[in-house]
Order: C-alpha cells, then structure tokens, then sequence
C-alpha cells in the first residue's frame, strides 16, 4: 500500500495553477472578484453623482450666462424662491400620494402571492405583475393620455353608468380637478401608481414570504383576531419590504419628467424643472440643485424609517 | 392530512402523548384541537363545550409549536407577554408576570434578548412560558424535544413532566419518539395512518399491544406468526415477545441461530433465527463474543408471548 498517494496530480494547465493559487489566498480572490463592480459603482456612478452634486455649489453669471467655478450657495437660495418650492412641495405631495395608494393596493396582491398562491397560480402572479414592465413606458403613458381624455372610455364608461356626476364632482374639487382626468393631478396620479404599482409588489412579496405560517397561527392562538395578527406580527416583519418598495415608488415618482408632461396639468414637476434648466435654461447649477432635493429627501426618509424601527425585523 | 374515526378522550390534568409515525395524523388532531384546522365532520368537545366552529383565538388553549414560531421582532419579554398584551393587560402587570414565567422556565434574566440571540433550548423555554403564562385550560405541544441533542432532550423530559404535576394543566404532547411518549406521559394514544390503533397507559401499550402495527412501533417488539405461537401456545393468533424478555440459556429452550449482533450501549442485541422465524433479542453482555453463524439457545417464560386480537385491530 505505500505508493498510494492522497494528493492528485497537480494540474499543469495555467488555469489549474491559478485555481491553486486563488484558493489558498481567499482575500485576493474576493478583492479580485469585487474591484471591477466596485471601480464601476464607485467611479462612474457615485464619482459622476458626486460631480453633479458638486455643481451645485457653483453659480451662473446672470449678465454672460456663463458658469462661475467659484463655492458659492447662491444657487441654494435661488431653489429656495417661492416658484421653485412650489415644485418642491408639489412633487413631494404626490410622490407621497402614490407611495401611500401604492402600498395600500398592493398589500392584498402581494399577500394573496405569499400566502397563498402556489404553481400556476404562483405563475400568473409573477406575469401578471410583470407584463406591464416588458411593454414601453412611453406607450402605456400615451394608452393612459387615451383612457383619461374627455372623450376616453372612461368618461365614455362613467356616461354609461350613469355616474358622470360623480366624475364631475371629483373634477370640480380644487388641486386634483381639472378640465378632465388627463389633464388634472388626479390623472397624473393615476398614471404614476400603475406604472410603479411592480416595483411595490414584488419587494412586499418577498418580504411576506419570509414569515411563516407558523407565526400567524402563533398569534391566533395566544388569542389574536386576525386584525391584531396584521398589526402586531404581519405588518412589523413585511415592514422592510414596504420601506424598499416606498423607496422605489417614491424616488421614482420624485425624479420623473415624463408622467407629468404628457398627463396633467401644466405645472412643473422637479423631474421637468431639472430638464429644462441643465437644457434650455443652460443653469447647469440650478439643475443640479434640484436633483440634490429627492436625494436630500430619500435620505431623510430612511433615517426617519430607521429611527421609528422599520428594520428591526431584518 | 387525513385522520378518520378517531375517537379518544383525554382527562383532566392528565399527560397524553399522541404517538406515530409521520403522516399517521397526530399533528391533525393536535391542530384540530388548536382550531388551526376544521373536522369537516365530527365533534371536538374541550371541558364539555363544543368547539366547531371557535377559532383559535377563543379557544383556551395554548400551543408550543414545532418550529417555536417565536416573534423574531419581539423582544422575549414581548415574545412571552403576547396574550397578556393582546387581552389588554397593563404593561407594568404583563411585564412582571412575563419575568415570572421566565424564572419557571429558568430562564431569569432573558427578557431583553430577542430570540435569535437564544440557543435552541432556550427558544423552547421561551415559546413554553409564552403558552403558559396564559393560563390555558390546555397546553398542546407538538413535537417539542424534536429539535433538541439527546442530553437537553432528557432534561427537558423531566422538565416537563414536573412542570406539568405542578401546575396540573391538562398537557397533551406529539411525538414520533416512543421512548419519549411512554417515559413522560400518563396515557398513549398510537396512530398509523389516521386512526387510533390502541390507547392506553404506557405500560398497557408496552405489554399488551393489540396489534402488529403498535408492537412494532412501540419498543419495536417481536410480532410472532399464527404458525409459530399454535406451537408453542394451542392458539391460532399473532403474539409480541418483547427483546428484553429473550434469554441466553445453557439448556431447555429453543434452538436458534445468530445472525448478527450489534452493541447497543447498554444491553447487545442480537438477529436470530429459530427455524423460519427472525427474532430481536437484547441480552446482557455476558453472553460473551457471539458472532454470526453460532448456534445458541435462547427461552423465554410463557408470560412474555402476549397474543394479540388480530392484524386489524
């Protein structure tokens, strides 16, 4: 038994030799392994967010319209002018508006998936909340534009019904009326939650997922009504997941320029103020000034969720 | 998912261990008592009320689940005082009377860790003071020890056991462990396949199995066939003869053939044949270095054959 050896050949191929290698230095091998994705996130993403933010401490010259590379925070007080805080608010509002209507819808959908959705069912979850992100945004804005107009089929729907009063009513309330749907702020509402409804399911789905079965009947059975369940056990453990969807519904809703212009009224949104400042306006500071607003308020937001213990279920 | 005509009623303040293999519908019934599930036909009576229908919130009844299902956002302290909070218990009252439950369950001291921070022992002490503390009329435990080592098993077997004398609470235990249903509980009711083979104390159960199938599962006895225990008894019947009750004799007995033998610990076992029957015998270890192939001869006293009503039950 002695020319039995436990060691295999080593392999003379290079890639052999480098397996060999990388295996008895972990280290290398993970920082290997991270630096591309790191440069990339690093340098590209967060170095350019960074210049863009750095921009904002710079000014125009009101009289050559040419940018003053000199610290300043003129252009902060310019953001601060009634007009522009007008934007501010008014995007806020209705990012929160769309947060919260998001979040209310998709509880019960995202639930049903968790619970109680298995194999087919799981399936027709999954495509059905899935199906309206394959088709192009711009094309289901403009179907929205369609569906909305006065003489959409939804008015043509409420006519039919016999509710056109109840229609008019909503359109006569002042801020979210208007001449009709698709040009009120109701409109523009409507549009944001169905184009970013996805994005609110599928992290609540997740977030349901994880809570077994088990604590549910826990709960019932130290005398629990189903509602006491929800807001004691159901609700604190999916709350992680609410947060990251509100994340994606609100700062989305926060940096869109596009809902707004095409559904809506006329007034800006701080997607459009900052497209049309670093645009036609050239005000590159001021632009930049505006996109530091939703990081500003993101920020806020998660620090606001961490503080009240959004993520002690993690 | 299925149990059919079970029929059994456990007492007052007594210890019932439900046993069975997986799938034999312990669990079912232990959920249908919890009102985690419905009969869709029968009736389920708890202290003589009927309770079709009541769901589990208003049952008093608690559980302690396989998994524990403890709150992983809750603290322990929070975790045990669940049902006080959710009755609309003060939380100076609550909290005190959770720290109560913890020192019954020693676990004195825990209350501000949350349940990942515990060890799987503790968890298990933690999800019985949550139960308890509750006051239930009955306590259901499903598959407790399951998750516990050998050593914290036994322990909490006894834990248990004394817990249970002390608060006289009507407990009513499932297990796949036989060992751990006869040593713990005061009756045993057997299930296979959805129905209830034999109930009965565990010694009854252990000595005068009524069928092949609860022989067999409880303390793996011997199931002699009709052939064999006409010779040796005049009737025609299945018969259990316990391991433990085969011995190793000079003369006299019956011949048999060794098969195998393995050291169990505390006894040897060995696999013999006596003509065209195979037998389990545990002996002592004096019987010295036996080895395949030995002819031996074995007896037993005509008590230890206990015939049995028939393979049906």
């Amino acid at each position: 038994m002695a020319d039995t050896t436990v060691i295999g050949a080593a392999s003379s191929g290079w890639a052999g030799k480098v397996s060999d290698a990388l295996w008895r230095r972990p280290t290398l091998f993970l920082l290997l392994l991270l630096a591309p994705p790191a440069l990339w996130l690093g340098v590209i993403y967060l170095g350019s967010l960074f210049a863009l933010l750095a921009q904002s401490f710079f000014s125009i010259d009101e009289f050559s319209g040419l940018i003053k590379y000199e610290l300043t925070l003129k252009t902060y007080r310019e953001l601060l002018i009634p007009a522009n805080l007008d934007i501010i608010v008014r995007t806020t509002s209705m990012a929160a508006a769309v947060t919260l209507a998001s979040a209310i819808i998709a509880f019960p959908i995202a639930y049903f998936a968790a619970r109680y959705a298995r194999g087919r069912w799981k399936a027709l979850f999954y495509l059905g909340v899935m199906l309206p992100l394959w088709s192009s945004y711009l094309v289901k804005v403009y179907a929205w534009k369609l569906i909305l107009a006065k003489e959409g089929i939804l008015n043509w729907l409420f006519g039919k019904l016999h509710l056109t009063w109840v229609l008019e009513a909503l359109l006569s309330v002042p801020v979210i009326g208007g001449n009709s749907l698709s040009v009120s702020y109701t409109g523009t509402f409507l549009v944001f939650v169905y184009v970013w409804l996805p994005f609110m399911v599928l992290p609540m789905q997740a977030a349901l997922e994880r809570v077994p079965a088990s604590y549910l009947e826990a709960s019932a059975d130290l005398g629990a009504i189903p509602f006491q369940t929800f807001r004691n056990v159901v609700f604190p453990l999916a709350l992680p997941g609410i947060i990251a969807g509100s994340i994606f519904t609100f700062s989305l809703t926060l940096g869109d320029y596009i809902i707004p212009q095409i559904i809506g009224s006329s007034r800006l949104f701080i997607g459009q103020a900052v497209y049309a400042h670093q645009g036609t306006a050239g005000n590159i500071p001021l632009a930049a000034a505006f996109t530091v607003v939703p990081v500003v308020i993101m920020g806020f937001y998660l620090w606001m969720a961490k503080r009240k213990g959004a993520f002690d279920a993690l | 998912m299925a149990v059919d005509r079970v029929d059994m009623a456990v007492e007052e303040g007594e210890f019932f261990a439900m046993l069975g293999p997986s799938g034999s519908g312990k669990t079912t019934c232990l959920r249908l008592i919890a009102g985690f599930e419905q009969p869709s036909e029968g009736a389920i009576e708890i202290f003589g009320e009927a309770v079709a229908g009541v769901p589990p919130y208003r049952r008093q009844v608690n559980t302690v689940f396989q998994d524990y299902a403890l709150f992983p956002h809750l603290s322990v302290t929070d975790n045990v005082a669940y049902g006080l909070m959710i009755k609309g218990v003060a939380k100076s009252e609550r909290v005190q009377a959770a720290e109560e439950a913890l020192e019954m369950v020693r676990l004195p001291g825990y209350g501000s860790r949350k349940p990942s921070q515990l060890s799987g022992g503790q968890r298990q002490r933690v999800a019985l003071a949550r139960a308890l503390v509750n006051k239930p009329k009955v306590l259901l435990l499903d598959e407790p020890l399951g998750a516990l080592d050998l050593k914290l098993r036994e322990d909490m077997q006894e834990e248990l056991k004394a817990l249970q004398r002390a608060l006289g609470i009507t407990f009513i235990f499932v297990t796949h462990d036989q060992g751990e249903a006869l040593s713990m509980a005061d009756r045993v009711a057997v299930f296979n396949e959805g129905r209830v083979m034999q109930v009965g104390t565990p010694r009854e159960v252990y000595h005068k199995p009524n069928t092949e199938f609860v022989a067999g599962f409880v303390g793996s006895s011997n199931v002699l066939p009709e052939t064999f225990v006409e010779k040796l008894t005049g009737t025609a019947a299945l018969a259990s003869l316990r391991p433990e009750t085969i011995k190793v004799v000079k003369k006299g007995g019956h011949e048999a053939e060794v098969l195998g033998t393995s050291f169990t610990g505390a006894a040897t076992k060995l696999v013999l044949r006596l003509g065209d029957v195979q037998l389990n015998a545990l002996v002592d270890h004096e019987v010295g270095d036996l080895k395949a192939g030995d002819k031996i001869r074995v007896n037993w006293t005509p008590g230890s054959v206990h015939l049995m009503g028939g393979a049906g039950g």
